[in-house]
């Protein structure tokens, strides 16, 4: 837990500095209309640097055995985020509802090790149904891709 | 005035349609009110909005509801303000009487929210009347004593609290500033120049993060079964009047702390604990005791309604869900604050008046339908997981039709992740971002009032009022270890908590 407290509180003085020298380059002080546009993200940026410092302070004389994350944990956590990661790719190319289906159908088979009939019925099924309420019912469209283009969305 | 509103047929159907999707969004793990009404934000653009926010307001109602039903009968607390309703819910489940232990948490979370939707009918015109003479100074001193109150009140670390407040206010500013029309931290990206929205951070934060942390404690469902029978819900009923002074402590409790930000998770153990305490039965708690489920149920609900109270008068939201609903009337049109009394009667009306009918319906609904209801934890994991990650992408992309704003809800599902483990609070951030833009404007324009002068806060007589307990609430954490050991006391964490027995 320490390295990884240390790790955010890092990440946040990173993040202050950053946004500090952008508010000095737009100018914290007074304008002659009112507190120029700097002026307020200066002040939250020092005062979540002084936080910051605290917290790895904190952390420094903390010590916990107990680790952050651990490899039995991590597994599961990357087998979710990554395959998500790969269908929010495939969502720029391929539209949301042939990823959808494609990733529906890979989890479904990777981690639930689930029959094909049972991924080929429910991987068309959300997509379609999907594809009514948001397209049809209430308007509200989606990312397309080739797929659709071909059947005349 | 407002129930002919609420209570046409299309609205009722639309309150009707809400709870239910509330429902399962409550008892899907990684789905909770704020994401779930989130997620379904889209689908309100093109309706009318009374009957857009009575669609909102029904799913939170729904996703309170369908808390209680993962916590008694599955040990998994959805929200955070059902942890107290495991404690005496799961061993009564386990006994074989689900079916007490359900209809008494209903039954206490529709008197906790009756209570408190009584009193928004009386003091929110009151409130708004009030809030109508308020400046810049006093909504600046509000919004502050709502974080303060994150951080004297939350518990848990209170730098960490500052620390997401201070964030969610620095992720506000990305992007155009409107008052100057300059670029502020986009570094040239095209892409920062509209900022995060804070709709894609609820959603990745709470559904995204969430998922992640359950999966990595290895989700394995373990239910009890419910015997959810007529018969059984009229019996507890019988049984249930005996436990007034509970209701009655749960609903001022409930109200008084759920008026202020954060407030339901500390209601409802601040509740447990004094049921425990005052009961005749108290060495029973923990154990299977029907007035540990009433008890902080009733006061959930009751801080859960009362969150609204500050969102309808003042345009503050008490709690992230709030906060949406307050980004939805942006969206609607609607301008949030006090002048929607005078505006747009129909509106608030519309809305005071659905909440009467939306917790009628709701526990209606669920006393009917919790088997149902039940069923969904039982749908294998594996489809479940790609399923509500397929559907916060949904939510994230028609927010603005942009591909960029699903990638910002995975980076904020591994940030809320992280964020949760290190135990940095998410409420705060989510508040921050939504109320950054105006909290930057209100200070703004007082210095501009006082030609550059911090006084104006503390001279004004009710923003004074209100800044010197927001400064009293930040100093908490500091003076109250302080004052422990003058006393000689021991140095004890100060967050209500029943845990302990």
């Amino acid at each position: 837990m320490r390295a990884a407290d240390l790790v955010t509180a890092l990440a946040l003085l990173v993040v202050g500095g950053v946004v500090i020298a952008d508010a000095v380059r737009l100018g914290t002080g007074w304008d002659s209309d009112g507190p120029q546009s700097g002026f307020f993200p200066f002040w939250l940026a020092v005062f979540m640097i002084t936080a910051a410092v605290v917290i790895a302070l904190q952390a420094v004389n903390r010590a916990t055995a107990i680790p952050f994350v651990t490899a039995g944990q991590l597994r599961p956590v990357l087998a979710v985020l990554v395959p998500a990661a790969a269908m929010v790719l495939l969502m720029e190319y391929l539209g949301l509802y042939v990823a959808a289906a494609l990733y529906l159908a890979f989890y479904m088979r990777w981690v639930g090790r689930h029959a094909w009939p049972t991924i080929a019925a429910l991987s068309l099924a959300v997509p379609l149904v999907t594809f009514v309420i948001f397209e049809r019912w209430f308007l509200v469209p989606m990312p397309k891709g080739p797929l659709e283009a071909w059947l005349g969305f | 005035m407002g129930f002919s509103i609420a209570v046409t047929p299309f609205n009722l159907f639309v309150a009707l349609v809400g709870i239910m999707l509330g429902t399962v969004i409550g008892v899907l793990p990684g789905l909770g009110g704020a994401n779930g009404v989130a997620i379904l934000l889209p689908l309100t653009f093109t309706m009318p909005p009374t009957s857009a926010i009575i669609l909102l307001t029904s799913i939170y109602w729904g996703a309170l509801f369908g808390g209680a039903i993962t916590s008694i009968l599955f040990n998994i607390p959805g929200e955070p303000w059902s942890v107290a309703t495991t404690f005496d819910g799961y061993p009564l489940a386990r006994q074989g009487q689900g079916g007490q232990a359900l209809t008494a948490a209903f039954t206490s979370s529709f008197v906790g929210a009756l209570f408190s939707i009584v009193l928004i009918t009386l003091f929110a015109p009151v409130l708004a009347e009030i809030a109508l003479r308020f400046g810049p100074p006093e909504f600046f001193a509000i919004q502050l004593l709502t974080f303060s109150s994150f951080v004297g009140l939350g518990g848990g670390n209170p730098v960490k609290s500052l620390v997401s407040i201070l964030l969610g206010f620095i992720l506000a500013a990305v992007g155009l500033d409107i008052v100057t029309g300059q670029l502020r931290m986009t570094f040239g990206v095209v892409e920062l120049m509209k900022g995060f929205d804070f709709i894609v951070a609820v959603i990745g934060l709470f559904g995204i993060g969430e998922i992640l942390l359950s999966v990595e404690e290895g989700l394995s469902f373990q239910g009890a079964r419910t015997g959810m029978r007529l018969a059984v819900v009229l019996e507890t009923w019988k049984t249930l009047p005996r436990y007034w002074r509970t209701f009655l402590r749960g609903s001022v409790i409930g109200f008084w702390m759920g008026f202020k930000p954060g407030g339901a998770t500390p209601a409802s153990f601040m509740s447990y604990a004094f049921a425990r305490r005052f009961s005749r039965h108290g060495d029973r708690f923990g154990k299977g005791e029907l007035e540990g489920v009433v008890a902080p149920e009733t006061a959930a609900h009751a801080a859960g309604v009362a969150a609204m109270l500050p969102m309808i008068t003042l345009g503050i939201p008490g709690s992230p869900t709030a906060a949406v609903m307050l980004g939805g009337l942006i969206i609607w049109g609607l301008q949030p604050g006090p002048m929607l009394f005078k505006e747009k009667p129909d509106f608030v009306w519309g809305l005071i008046a659905s909440m009467y009918t939306g917790n009628v319906l709701g526990v209606l609904v669920v006393l009917a339908f919790v088997p149902l209801f039940a069923a969904i934890l039982r749908i294998p994991f594996a489809i479940l997981t790609p399923l509500i990650l397929v559907v916060c992408a949904i939510g994230s992309y028609a927010v603005h039709n942009s591909m960029i704003d699903v990638w910002y809800m995975l980076i904020f599902g591994v940030v809320g992740y992280t964020f949760k483990k290190l135990d940095y609070p998410l409420a705060p951030l989510v508040l921050a971002l939504v109320l950054g833009d105006l909290a930057e404007n209100a200070l703004r324009q007082s210095l501009i009032m006082s030609q550059g002068s911090l006084g104006i806060f503390f001279l004004r007589p009710i923003s004074g009022a209100i800044m010197a307990v927001a400064l009293l609430f930040f100093l908490l954490p500091i003076v109250t270890p302080w004052w422990r050991r003058r006393r000689g006391l021991p140095r004890v964490a100060s967050a209500p908590s029943g845990h302990e027995a």
